[in-house]
């Protein structure tokens, strides 16, 4: 496939917004808990919903570059019993609605206790992001399975697209997390840190098992089955157009194999394994600099492999465009 | 139920492009508004077809053939493409089988062409929605046009009857018979979306001779159990 920037960087920030929210409820539920120290609303809490916001706005802005018609956008919402499309296109906004409410209370400070004191976690606050955490889940899903759901690009047609969209999207979330916490909340650095660590480590082992997966693949369909000619030498000699097409163009990357093994080793060095010695780095320095260089080169490691994963995709249709003449 | 479709006779296609050109002309011209054509004349063509004529060269030198083969939306009778359709603009007509794009409600977001195996869906550039081969369907039924000519405008172009038109759920059908006693088959069967449109495969016509036609067993001129003819011997034919 060709990547769509705007898909690219609605993928990416969204799973980055997504992070950071559920980073920062685990944040709160620990602090309920009793196991971690409990956080101003305004600083933490808001100010991180507010954050998460701008990731989760500039994803749906970008995604609204990838219409044709952006001003009938409204109309997705139609088809949410066949179409994961549809169904994110609910999720997104109503998961941005829960951070918002989310952020509001703590902002305003309504957390009052719906189940008496004695439970802990039964304040407005809690149920709003528990809420939001399904909405967040949810919205993982839907957008992992717009792609897992296409049957004949075998690259995407496995549970690991929706894993690695969901683990990227967490890991990149506690990175930010963690800077994040080191101007907001300095006792959760540690927490944010470890976690972060620990999450893009899982991250890459999936990544790298995706990657492996992908590698062995045998397509389904060749040139036989896709003219239905049996023989082994079929050659194209011309596809009917002779200048390109809308098939040539959103199909193929037109990057050499050399570019696209590069980006490979490009984004598995800046997305899993550069931010763990920086964060590592800044645990230990406490250069709240540092932190913030993680999360970027992490970013920027995070729209190399979201290019990578559109670039990798082998589309069927390929076979009738192989020979322009 | 009803099926519309076209059958696809590979084996007489000479891969003249009339079809495409009608159906640019047709398609072009209608209520929906123009497809793209950006540079006709320049050096990089390109606009939006429902329909292309590709070719493909099978074998290796000296043994090969060429295979002009017309490729357009299949009207799968089940498409991939319409679930996938956030906005339902994609859609499958109940009545006939047409798989159609409702051009006013289309956002262009092209996912439907990423859930096509055969990239039969192509954005226009200029009207910035999906569009792709709508099987003539506002020739089939239009009581503007005399009766003989409801027919996609590909199928009345084309010079060699390469192109049938029917539907395929009417055993008796043309399309119908063709594909069962024809060898008509399918694209990309793997996929399961069981296109209703089929081609009829290339067949070579080759003579068959056996060695008992070229040498008459039955020579007058050998009798049984005389030995067999001496080649140095003078025949009756050498013999004036
Ligand atoms: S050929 Fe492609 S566009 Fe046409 S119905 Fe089948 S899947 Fe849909
Ligand atoms: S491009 Fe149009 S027809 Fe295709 S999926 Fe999107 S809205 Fe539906």
């Amino acid at each position: 496939m060709n990547p769509a920037l705007s898909v690219v960087f609605l993928t990416t920030l969204i799973g980055a917004g997504q992070g950071l929210f559920v980073a920062m409820y685990v944040a709160q539920a620990g602090g309920a808990m009793g196991a971690l120290p409990v956080q101003d609303g305004v600083r933490f809490y808001a100010l991180g919903s507010a954050l998460s916001l701008l990731l989760l706005g500039g994803g749906l802005l970008a995604s609204f570059f990838h219409l044709g018609h952006p001003e009938r956008a409204w109309r997705a919402v139609a088809m949410w019993r066949t179409s994961w499309l549809s169904r994110e296109v609910i999720a997104l906004p109503a998961f941005m609605a829960a951070v918002f409410v989310y952020g509001a209370l703590h902002y305003l400070g309504w957390n009052d206790n719906l189940f008496g004191a004695a439970s802990p976690g039964g304040g407005w606050t809690y149920v709003a992001g528990g809420v939001g955490v399904l909405l967040c889940i949810t919205l993982f899903v839907c957008t992992g399975m717009i792609y897992a759901c296409i049957k004949f690009i075998e690259e995407w047609h496995t549970p690991f697209t929706l894993i690695n969209f969901t683990l990227l999207g967490v890991a990149s979330g506690f990175v930010l997390a963690t800077g994040f916490s080191a101007f907001a909340a300095p006792a959760l650095v540690k927490f944010f840190g470890a976690w972060a660590i620990t999450l893009t480590l899982v991250a890459l082992i999936f990544r790298a098992a995706s990657l492996l997966r992908n590698k062995r693949i045998r397509h389904m369909s060749n040139l036989q089955t896709a003219i239905g000619v049996k023989h082994t030498k079929i050659q194209q000699k011309a596809q009917g157009a002779m200048g390109g097409s809308f098939n040539t163009r959103e199909f193929f990357h037109g990057k050499s194999a050399l570019f696209l093994r590069s980006v490979k080793w490009i984004f598995l060095v800046l997305t899993f394994v550069a931010p763990v010695p920086l964060l590592w780095l800044a645990l230990s320095s406490g250069a709240a600099a540092l932190f913030v260089l993680a999360h970027l080169v992490q970013f920027i490691g995070l729209i190399a492999e979201r290019w990578f994963f559109f670039a990798q995709a082998k589309h069927p249709q390929n076979l009738y465009y192989q020979t322009i003449s | 139920m009803t099926q519309l479709a076209l059958v696809i006779d590979l084996n007489v296609c000479v891969g003249c492009h009339a079809c495409v050109t009608s159906c640019k002309q047709w398609n072009t011209s209608g209520a929906a508004g123009p497809m793209s054509d950006d540079n006709p004349y320049g050096p990089e063509p390109t606009g939006t077809f429902f329909n292309r004529v590709q070719t493909f060269e099978v074998g290796e030198f000296p043994n090969t053939d060429t295979i002009h083969f017309p490729k357009s939306c299949l009207h799968c009778e089940d498409p991939p493409c319409v679930p996938v359709c956030p906005t339902g603009a994609s859609y499958k007509r109940k009545e006939d089988g047409i798989v159609l794009v409702d051009y006013d409600k289309c956002i262009g977001c092209k996912y439907c062409s990423w859930a096509c195996p055969y990239g039969a869906r192509e954005i226009d550039e200029h009207q910035k929605v999906m569009k792709k081969c709508t099987l003539c369907v506002d020739r089939i039924y239009s009581p503007a046009l005399p009766e003989a000519e409801r027919i996609p405008a590909c199928v009345m172009a084309c010079p060699t009857n390469a192109r049938l038109f029917g539907d395929i759920h009417d055993s008796e059908s043309e399309v119908s018979v063709a594909i069962r006693e024809r060898g008509g088959y399918a694209l990309q069967p793997e996929w399961g979306t069981h296109p209703a449109n089929h081609y009829l495969p290339r067949h070579k016509t080759k003579m068959h001779i056996h060695e008992d036609e070229l040498v008459r067993v039955d020579n007058p001129l050998k009798k049984e159990g005389f030995p067999p003819h001496d080649p140095r011997e003078p025949a009756l034919d050498d013999i004036n």
